[in-house]
């Protein structure tokens, strides 16, 4: 039988800092096996625990495209204490990742679709995977025309940085960035919260339109009426949600809405099936 | 050998007999000086099981499920050289363990274990720790011939007789125990431990123990309705906080309860010994939802009592195609130390149900 809470040993390979106020890393990670690294077979969405012996464990999604295997990366904000603990190992450093967990983005759902991704903050980073998935040439085709609307609050705390302006140079992605404020004079994107920028920049929906939102319940609560505006069914807006986790798989039972486990039925639902569950998330 | 028998003064002999094959457990005082209260555990080769027991505050579900369970042993920190890790980097403990026979538990108890495995034994993850005692349990039930007020297993399905949780089940028969083998199992442990075959007598014998200590179960509540409505407007209904008014959230009600298996992992340190244990944990505590970020979706004391008698007896059937997570054992209601009783929230429940039949 095979022992679901045993994570696969990793080591760090690399740290990046990516915000201006250090509270976001982002944690790239190598497997000590090659089969575990087979075995770590994730989709976009999915999430893992991150495990450090005699600290605990969190659940983080996966920030790394599963194109970018072998390696793994993670983007973990400092919060708690699995994270202030995370913060401070180095590179070299062994732990463990248990794992992939959760269903992911429906990827077959959102083929042939235009896809609209609205992101706030750094919930941001199962959207970069996503993608960076959906861009890479043997994918680009399975899907129509590709919007994206990101915003944080200030210039510095955008993720992934130089990914962005790389996706901005390309014509098949339309990148829509914005800050909540910024004194810089040479700040050439939006200004404003992101439900604002949505309603100005974002495509019409038809009936071959996903939206896949992530971010504050502050930006989700504004976004949504701006989408209903805009045509989107609630059964064509994906959320990918968070509750506190203990096992990951379904078991230790806090993560539930309702009678939903986002662990395990989710972390991916859409508005229509959250709809129809209390919301306690 | 479908009918047994034990006299009272061989019990000790026969569990002694059995102890060479199983580890035994069951019922024992539980140590507070009341000779009323047990606790079910695994007992030493030179402890019986006291058969006379009436009633144990705690469910007897640690035996499969522990209070605290060592999950992993590892050294900290983990150091790594030439690609290898040099300590142990999770090790799961020994898992030889001889098969735990039960004996002594009430037959709804042991019906409560079904209703965990839905839990553990799920499509996509199968619990190693849990499945691996569930599979090899011998279950001796015994009967219970003088149920407490606030017992109404036969309103959940089961009852103090109720045969399909058990392996064999036992009933006092004055002198001696009478029994009936169930299964396979239950036959091997027979032998084991040197049952008497018994006569035709006992079937009737027990039915007639059976339908009287039915007769004295509340069957009352029921939750058809409940199963039957729409889980947001047993949510949205309006008694939540006049029911929950005296709950301070103590979390009694969950460790007392059979089928309640919600559990936290934590690490402990001692020097550079490190253990992941697996806890009993309580929806009833704020920290059980609490984000890092301090955002609770269960903040309110409230929300986290309607969450569990929702997850119980709404969430859980829906979620499992099952009945409701509750088998009447009644434990919640006698160890709530301010007086919530669970046939109360289901009246409530129903009476919602009514009132949305009516409307519509």
């Amino acid at each position: 039988m095979i022992n679901p809470y045993k994570p696969y040993p990793v080591t760090i390979e690399e740290i990046r800092t990516e915000t201006e106020d250090k509270s976001l890393k982002t944690f790239t990670f190598a497997f000590h096996s090659h089969e575990d690294e087979q075995a770590f077979d994730f989709t976009c969405g999915q999430f893992a625990m991150l495990s450090i012996q005699g600290v605990g464990e969190i659940p983080i999604g996966i920030a790394s495209s599963p194109t970018e295997k072998p390696q793994v990366k993670f983007t973990v904000f400092k919060t708690g204490k699995v994270t202030q603990h995370l913060h401070n190992m180095k590179p070299g450093d062994v732990m463990g990742i248990r794992g992939p967990m959760g269903n992911g983005f429906p990827m077959h759902e959102m083929e042939d679709k235009n896809i609209l991704i609205v992101g706030g903050g750094f919930a941001f980073t199962t959207l970069r995977s996503t993608i960076e998935m959906m861009l890479q040439h043997q994918n680009r085709s399975r899907f129509k025309q590709i919007d994206l609307v990101y915003g944080a609050r200030t210039p510095g705390m955008l993720l992934y940085r130089e990914e962005i302006t790389a996706w901005e140079k390309r014509d098949d992605i339309n990148v829509h960035i914005t800050v909540d404020g910024t004194d810089d004079p040479g700040w050439v994107y939006h200004t404003g919260f992101v439900p604002a920028v949505t309603e100005k920049c974002a495509p019409k929906a038809d009936a071959e339109t996903m939206a896949i939102v992530c971010g504050p319940p502050v930006m989700i609560k504004f976004t949504r009426p701006v989408l209903k505006e805009l045509g989107y069914p609630d059964e064509a807006i994906l959320m990918s949600l968070e509750n506190r986790m203990k096992c990951g798989i379904g078991m230790c039972g806090r993560c539930n809405i309702g009678q939903e486990l986002v662990c395990h039925d989710g972390p991916v639902f859409t508005l229509a099936e959250l709809n129809k569950t209390p919301g306690e998330f | 050998m479908n009918y047994i028998i034990l006299k009272k003064r061989d019990l000790e002999a026969a569990m002694a007999r059995a102890a060479t094959t199983y580890t035994i457990a069951g019922p024992v005082p539980d140590g507070s000086g009341n000779s009323q209260t047990h606790t079910f555990c695994c007992l030493s080769k030179d402890q019986c099981p006291d058969l006379e027991y009436k009633r144990s505050r705690l469910s007897p579900k640690a035996l499969l499920f522990p209070q605290a369970e060592p999950m992993f042993h590892f050294k900290v920190p983990p150091k790594k050289n030439n690609n290898s890790v040099d300590y142990p980097f999770m090790e799961a403990g020994s898992s030889k363990e001889p098969p735990i026979a039960v004996v002594g538990i009430r037959p709804y108890d042991a019906r409560a274990f079904d209703l965990l495995k839905l839990n553990f034994d799920s499509k996509d993850y199968k619990d190693p720790f849990f499945l691996k005692r569930y599979e090899q349990m011998v279950r001796v039930g015994l009967a219970e011939t003088e149920p407490s007020p606030t017992n109404f297993s036969t309103a959940c399905g089961t009852g103090p007789f109720d045969e399909t949780g058990l392996d064999i089940l036992l009933a006092d028969g004055g002198d001696t125990f009478i029994g009936k083998v169930i299964t396979k199992k239950g036959k091997a442990f027979a032998s084991a431990a040197g049952f008497k075959p018994g006569g035709p007598e006992i079937k009737k014998q027990m039915a007639a123990m059976k339908k009287k200590a039915e007769s004295l179960t509340d069957s009352s509540p029921a939750f058809g309705r409940i199963l039957g409505a729409e889980t947001l407007d047993l949510y949205e209904a309006d008694h939540w906080e006049t029911l929950s008014f005296s709950c301070i959230n103590c979390g009694a009600c969950t460790y007392a309860c059979p089928t309640c298996w919600c559990f936290d992992i934590q690490d402990e340190v001692h020097g550079e010994k490190g253990l992941r244990l697996r806890l009993w944990d309580s929806c009833m505590t704020d920290l059980y939802s609490a984000h890092a970020s301090g955002h609770n979706p269960r903040l309110e004391g409230y929300k986290r009592f309607r969450n569990r008698f929702m997850h119980k007896l709404k969430y859980f059937a829906d979620k499992y195609d099952a009945s409701i997570m509750c088998v009447g054992c009644g434990r919640c209601i006698e160890g709530c130390p301010a007086g919530i009783d669970i046939r109360n929230v289901m009246a409530a429940m129903n009476e919602t149900c009514g009132k949305k039949e009516v409307a519509s």
